[in-house]
């Protein structure tokens, strides 16, 4: 029998151990990121042959992977990013606000119409977007929904779903109390909303936002059947664009623009971890 | 207004409207206002789902190149997609995919998890480390690993392009290095809420640490698994941005007999898209046959995934 010494000791080992090994796939994790780091300052021709070699005196580029880069294929990057950033918060921003309030309403009046709604949108929830693909194009271009201006209409529509779900469940738990005293103090239905249920909804919102962030602006099939794309694109249809484009392709610049489009979405992250961690387990444990 | 004083939270029915599931009845002031509250989001649910679904499984019963010229023409788009063998193919490349990735997504997720709710040194690093990627697009994950994959194969003189194995299992890396932290997540979430009196106790009756992990933990995060399972299963089906972009460039293929080609890496979704704007404009009757075959498929994961932990819920 061991003391109770020699296990604490033997426990102390093992934890010892877990901690190794984990810091080493740590470091196997960041590696990916790494190397599209170092091939960013490397020659075009040195990108396949010497990936994981540090750029030396032969293979180095400096900063001209990025100088190309940012006009590459007759498009600003600059624009591309613009773009993404518009259409990501203006989307998050609609979705929010509108899923909000149907929600509310949904939770709390029990007629077939909002029943109706409220399956139709815990349905969408499972369609995949190959099924809406094409039609869905056609009928945005009809309405002219092919700018990054109009686009979030379209964002709103695909998915309201999940956002609905979420804020259904939430709303349900607050409970009716409180918008009984704002309506006995002479709250209408608007103002009960504005003023006292929709900053209790707070967290929902940050999940929910955190959830459509991270959607919208990793979409990249979406806005490249809607959007007209010699005029607009995203950060994804740009990259696409020029690696998915044949004949050659410049593998540094290419680099270079992947790592500029994961900087700030790394930063972002490293800012907001709690609350992106925290969201995406709301959103996967409730879709 | 004397008739908006009279509003739906007033007392005297605020006794009797709590009906099911917290739902309440007779509004009717706040029904006024249906209109701003729901119009929105019910315009946009129509114009970007609704609509185009309906549109959808009515074009797969016709003969189209665009939406105007369409013609009914029955199950024969249906009949076309079950002997496409691109889509035959493409359906057991993507569920070979799914099953694989799944399997090994949830083992590796789940023994990080476990690890990392031990209490060790670094933990909170760790776990910032490996839910990275999930921020990264599919895209751009897609040409990441592109990059190494080249950059390994390169030295054995072969890419990616040049076998099926290849592409199959450089995209189970991708995902593994993707998914692993998203389900870790919903892992640790689940291996936290196990009681602890529930660990002390088999300890005290002199359970090994791999007797308490089967006995104890596992069937306490059986919610847990469940979710993961479900999940990786249908993002393995659904899978498109990754799928494009690491084995996008149309090799490898098998020329059929009949002169078809099969491209051997493309999976269900990209096998749709290819479909859609392909060289065939003939064949967008068949793509959307296609589309809803898949719908179908995914549709009826997800379903039974909800009526799964509906009935946990129940239990618990």
């Amino acid at each position: 029998m061991k003391t109770k010494q020699q296990t604490l000791k033997s426990e102390r080992r093992s934890k010892a151990v877990i901690s190794i090994v984990l810091a080493i796939i740590c470091v196997i994790y960041v590696l990916p990121v790494v190397t599209v780091a170092v091939n960013s300052f490397k020659l075009n021709t040195y990108v396949k042959t010497e990936t994981f070699a540090l750029p030396n005196k032969e293979t180095s580029a400096g900063w001209s992977n990025f100088i190309k880069g940012m006009t590459f294929g007759n498009y600003p990057f600059m624009k591309a990013a613009l773009y993404s950033l518009v259409i990501t918060l203006l989307s998050t921003g609609l979705i929010i606000l509108f899923t909000s309030m149907a929600a509310w309403y949904i939770a709390r009046v029990n007629s077939r119409l909002c029943r109706t709604i409220y399956y139709l949108c815990v349905f969408s929830m499972v369609v995949p977007f190959q099924m809406v693909m094409y039609t869905l194009s056609k009928t945005a271009d009809q309405l002219k929904l092919n700018t990054p201006w109009t686009i979030p209409i379209v964002y709103l529509g695909f998915g309201a779903g999940l956002a609905i779900f979420m804020f259904v469940g939430f709303v349900k738990s607050i409970p009716l109390e409180i918008e009984e005293a704002a309506s006995i103090d002479g709250c209408g239905p608007v103002k009960t909303f504005f003023q006292v249920v929709f900053p209790m909804l707070r967290p929902t919102m940050i999940s929910v936002g955190i959830l459509e962030i991270m959607w919208v602006w990793n979409d990249y099939l979406l806005p490249y059947l809607v959007l007209d794309i010699n005029s607009y694109r995203t950060i994804p249809i740009q990259i696409q664009y020029l690696k998915g484009s044949y004949g050659t392709v410049d593998l540094g610049a290419t680099m270079a623009l992947i790592l500029l489009s994961i900087i700030p979405v790394i930063v972002f992250y490293l800012l907001c971890q709690k609350y992106i961690i925290k969201g995406v387990a709301a959103g996967a444990v409730k879709g | 207004m004397s008739r908006n004083r009279n509003t739906s939270a007033q007392p005297q029915d605020g006794a009797d409207v709590k009906g099911v599931n917290g739902f309440r009845k007779k509004l009717t002031p706040m029904q006024r206002w249906g209109w701003l509250f729901l119009g929105p989001v019910v315009a946009a649910f129509i114009i970007g789902f609704v609509w185009p679904f309906i549109q959808g499984i009515y074009l797969s019963f016709c003969k189209f190149t665009l939406i105007r010229d369409a013609k009914f023409n029955g199950i024969s788009n249906f009949i076309d997609a079950f002997k496409d063998a691109t889509f035959l193919h493409a359906f057991w490349y993507t569920a070979l995919f799914a099953v694989v990735s799944l399997v090994l997504i949830n083992v590796l997720a789940f023994a990080v998890a476990y690890f990392l709710t031990q209490g060790i040194k670094g933990s909170n690093l760790f776990r910032t480390v490996f839910f990275m990627p999930n921020l990264i697009g599919g895209i751009v994950l897609g040409y990441i690993w592109s990059m190494i994959f080249d950059g390994v194969l390169s030295h054995l003189n072969t890419n990616i392009f040049m076998e099926t194995k290849y592409g199959f299992w450089g995209l189970i890396i991708l995902m593994l290095w993707q998914q692993i932290g998203y389900m870790m997540i919903i892992y640790i979430a689940g291996l936290q809420a196990v009681p602890d009196d529930m660990l002390e106790a088999s300890k005290i009756d002199g359970a090994s640490k791999w007797q308490t992990l089967w006995k104890v933990t596992i069937p306490n995060v059986m919610p847990s698994i469940t979710i993961c399972m479900f999940l990786s299963l249908t993002n393995g089906f659904k899978l498109f941005d990754q799928n494009l972009a690491l084995n996008g460039g149309g090799q490898p293929f098998i020329q059929q007999a009949d002169g078809s080609v099969v491209k051997t890496t493309e999976m269900l979704a990209l096998n749709i898209y290819n479909t859609f704007y392909g060289s065939s404009s003939a064949a967008k009757g068949v793509a959307q046959a296609k589309a809803v075959i898949f719908f179908i498929l995914v549709a009826g994961l997800g379903l039974a995934q909800l009526a799964y932990t509906r009935k946990k819920e129940v239990q618990q």
